[in-house]
């Protein structure tokens, strides 16, 4: 548990990257509640005029935090990775991928009415449609979702199923009840249905406070804290029985760190063996649920300063199937182009940037001419 | 998976043989009368009439049913009835002689700690104190007691502590794990003042309810998810421990995590580095990278162990934290207790397994022998 201090990496325009490699979380902004309005029916239009609404900038990213924005991304003016032009060369030119998922971080979820999640949340994934999707074809989209109403959540899902660019479906990690909860269910069916991952974020609606001993001081805390709210999502699907319910279901957990999974899993496994009369319907071991249907992002490495643990890391994992590559743009992780960690053997990349991703969404290779 | 096996005395390898340290052992009260030595009238009538409530709803009972009776393992009943963990005679014979407990740490629960009402808060850990005293430490002196204080309220818990600063029977304070606000909150640290004045280490054991969800994300449905998420609940409280800068203000306090797991650790560590990296800006009275205060300051104790299949890759987690970093524990007399018999099951040097089972502990506990 060294500290790891490392000097900043000189820009290095090598990413070293197998051809075809698949970014699965990368975040453009709403530059304004503003560009919004064209995509918001009359009334909703109104109200934000009327009312004053402001943005919906959740405190998971505070605007000028470090982490929220790489020094070299930082646009001149307004929020970063607002522009498809800047994004493309940057995001994609920049590592030489051949696809990038656009997860939009915008604070729908933290909404207190369903009917204006609802709202903003079309608008959302109508203005991702036309102004990303149909200006840069090496884009692909998550949904957004108000998941406050789960009758809206799965309208939304069905209206947007039907362009395949979308590829997954967006919840943060941080909601008002825990994710395996059996009236999130009907999200679930209607993602194994249409073909479409769930993809889960950092992020809190921030209607429970994001540590489960209260509210923090500091803002570290906060993102520090999102990897346990991951684990207690992981245990929630898996003892529910999402698994069990929905076996083709591909659970992926973005921006979530991934050095905690083996340590969680054996928590959980070891309690699943005292107390699984509790769950019957749990009838495999946690660990086999993940790997046949949990995928995690591979930024932020949260990883130990050395290859040699990092290797024993992967091995506490017990598959090469588990990663997916990401380079969490424009949040700041790593330096250059050093996405991917140093060192890892030529098999194991093209594992985690290209056969992964590629193996998680059903939808992504569809729409490739 | 009811039935009880009995636990015959093992024939245990001759390196077990050797006195070893149980940093978690839970004594229980025979019934509410033990604590009415120390107890108000007022206390008791309020007690009979409102209860003690603890910000979970029951009257009585935990908030998810536990998988067994008392949580507690089915052969330790003691013959002469109470519940498991009440006789010390019983204790004596099925733990403390037949594992060669040589040190012996009470954490009494269900002591008045996180009780709404902060006065009996008081009260009934005061009353436990006292208790520990007359019913455990004095009568075998290889058990030692844990200032149990009424968190929610430091300043009343600094007192109870500074009310036992010459007590050698005394060895840590206890805290648990679900507090109200994160545990390195402003709100805590008359605590941790007062431990590092009297030099206790300060324990902070799984359970309690603070008021929050025991997930960020809402209230779960089963006992099993309450159980792993006291994981997530220590690893909150560790990381405001850090990042608030309790470590950085008593740089001479001890903390010890109980009974939540440890493998969590390394990569807790290497997250809280490398996002303190990026965030650093927010914190610059932070001397020292995460991880370090860590490395100072912080032990766990082992009960219950991740088991990993293989195996060895506990030891590799144990190998990043460290081998003086952890506490031998049983939970004694819970239902998920480790036997010491079996608790490192690969091949680990003597100087390794003296320091797990006993080295540690003595450098831990105060007047313990470190």
């Amino acid at each position: 548990m060294r500290a790891r201090v490392d000097a900043p990496r000189e820009r290095d325009d090598m990413a070293g990257l197998p051809a075809g490699s698949i970014d699965c979380d990368i975040h453009p902004s709403v530059p304004s509640v503003q560009a919004l309005m064209p995509y918001l029916e009359d009334h909703w239009r109104e109200q934000v005029i009327i009312r004053g609404i402001d943005e919906l900038n959740s405190i998971s990213y505070p605007l000028n935090s470090p982490l929220t924005c790489r020094a070299d991304w930082k646009a001149a003016s307004g929020r970063p990775a607002a522009d498809v032009g800047v994004v493309g060369r940057q995001a994609l030119d920049g590592f030489g991928t051949s696809l990038a998922i656009a997860n939009c971080l915008y604070g729908i979820q933290l909404l207190f009415s369903e009917d204006m999640a609802a709202a903003f949340a079309r608008a959302v994934n109508d203005w991702m449609v036309k102004e990303w999707l149909d200006r840069e074809p090496r884009l692909r989209a998550s949904i957004v979702v108000p998941v406050q109403n789960v009758e809206m959540a799965v309208d939304e899902i069905n209206r947007c199923a039907a362009d395949k660019r979308f590829v997954s479906i967006l919840l943060l990690v941080m909601g008002d009840t825990p994710l395996g909860r059996r009236h999130h269910w009907p999200i679930y069916a209607a993602a194994e249905k249409h073909g479409l991952a769930v993809s889960i974020h950092a992020g809190s609606a921030y209607h429970n406070p994001p540590t489960p001993v209260g509210w923090p001081s500091y803002y570290t805390e906060d993102y520090v804290g999102q990897a346990q709210a991951f684990q207690t999502q992981l245990t929630s699907m898996i003892c529910e029985g999402v698994f069990t319910k929905f076996p083709h279901l591909k659970v992926v957990l973005l921006e979530s760190g991934f050095t905690w999974l083996p340590a969680h899993l054996w928590r959980l496994t070891k309690y699943w063996r005292g107390l699984r009369m509790e769950i019957p319907w749990v009838d495999r071991a946690p660990g086999d649920i993940v790997r046949s249907n949990v995928r995690l992002s591979l930024q932020p490495v949260d990883g130990p300063p050395d290859l040699a643990s990092l290797m024993k890391l992967f091995e506490h994992m017990q598959s090469d199937e588990l990663l997916l590559f990401s380079t969490d743009y424009p949040h700041y992780q790593f330096d250059g182009t050093a996405a991917m960690p140093e060192g890892l053997p030529a098999d194991l990349v093209r594992k985690i940037a290209v056969d992964n991703p590629r193996a998680t969404y059903a939808r992504l290779m569809e729409t490739v001419g | 998976m009811n039935e009880i096996r009995s636990q015959a005395l093992s024939e245990a390898p001759a390196a077990s043989r050797l006195l070893i340290a149980d940093g978690d052992i839970h004594p229980a009260k025979k019934g509410a009368a033990d604590f009415h030595p120390w107890l108000e009238k007022r206390w008791r009538d309020h007690i009979d009439e409102y209860g003690s409530p603890a910000r979970q709803g029951w009257q009585a009972g935990p908030a998810f049913p536990k998988s067994q009776p008392n949580a507690s393992r089915r052969d330790a009943y003691p013959p002469e009835g109470g519940r498991p963990g009440s006789s010390l005679a019983f204790m004596q014979g099925q733990h403390l002689d037949a594992n060669s407990v040589g040190l012996g740490i009470l954490n009494p629960l269900g002591s008045g700690q996180g009780v709404q009402n902060p006065a009996l808060s008081a009260a009934l850990c005061h009353a436990t104190n006292e208790w520990q005293l007359a019913e455990w430490t004095s009568k075998d002196s290889r058990l030692k007691a844990s200032v149990v204080v009424p968190y929610e309220d430091a300043v009343a818990s600094a007192t109870e502590i500074r009310r036992y600063a010459d007590n050698p029977a005394f060895v840590q304070v206890l805290m648990l794990s679900r507090t109200a606000e994160p545990l390195g909150s402003r709100k805590y640290w008359p605590i941790y003042e007062a431990a590092a004045e009297v030099g206790m280490p300060v324990g902070v054991h799984a359970f309690g309810y603070g008021g929050n969800p025991v997930t960020p994300g809402g209230w779960p449905s089963y006992y099993i998810e309450e159980m792993t998420g006291h994981s997530q609940c220590q690893q909150a409280g560790l990381t405001s421990l850090i990042i608030e800068g309790v470590f950085e203000k008593w740089p001479s306090l001890k903390m010890v995590m109980i009974e939540a797991g440890f493998a969590w650790a390394p990569s807790l560590a290497w997250r809280l580095d490398k996002h303190w990296k990026t965030l650093r800006s927010e914190t610059p009275e932070l001397s020292m990278a995460p991880s370090e205060y860590i490395r100072r300051q912080v032990w766990w104790t082992t009960q219950p162990m991740e088991e990993p299949e293989p195996r060895a890759h506990l030891e590799d987690c144990i190998g990043w934290m460290g081998w003086d970093r952890l506490i031998f524990a049983t939970d004694y007399p819970h239902w998920d207790f480790d036997d010491p018999a079996q608790a490192l099951p690969f091949r680990v040097s003597e100087e390794q397994r003296r320091a797990f089972f006993m080295g540690n502990a003595r450098g831990v506990y105060r007047g313990c022998g470190g």
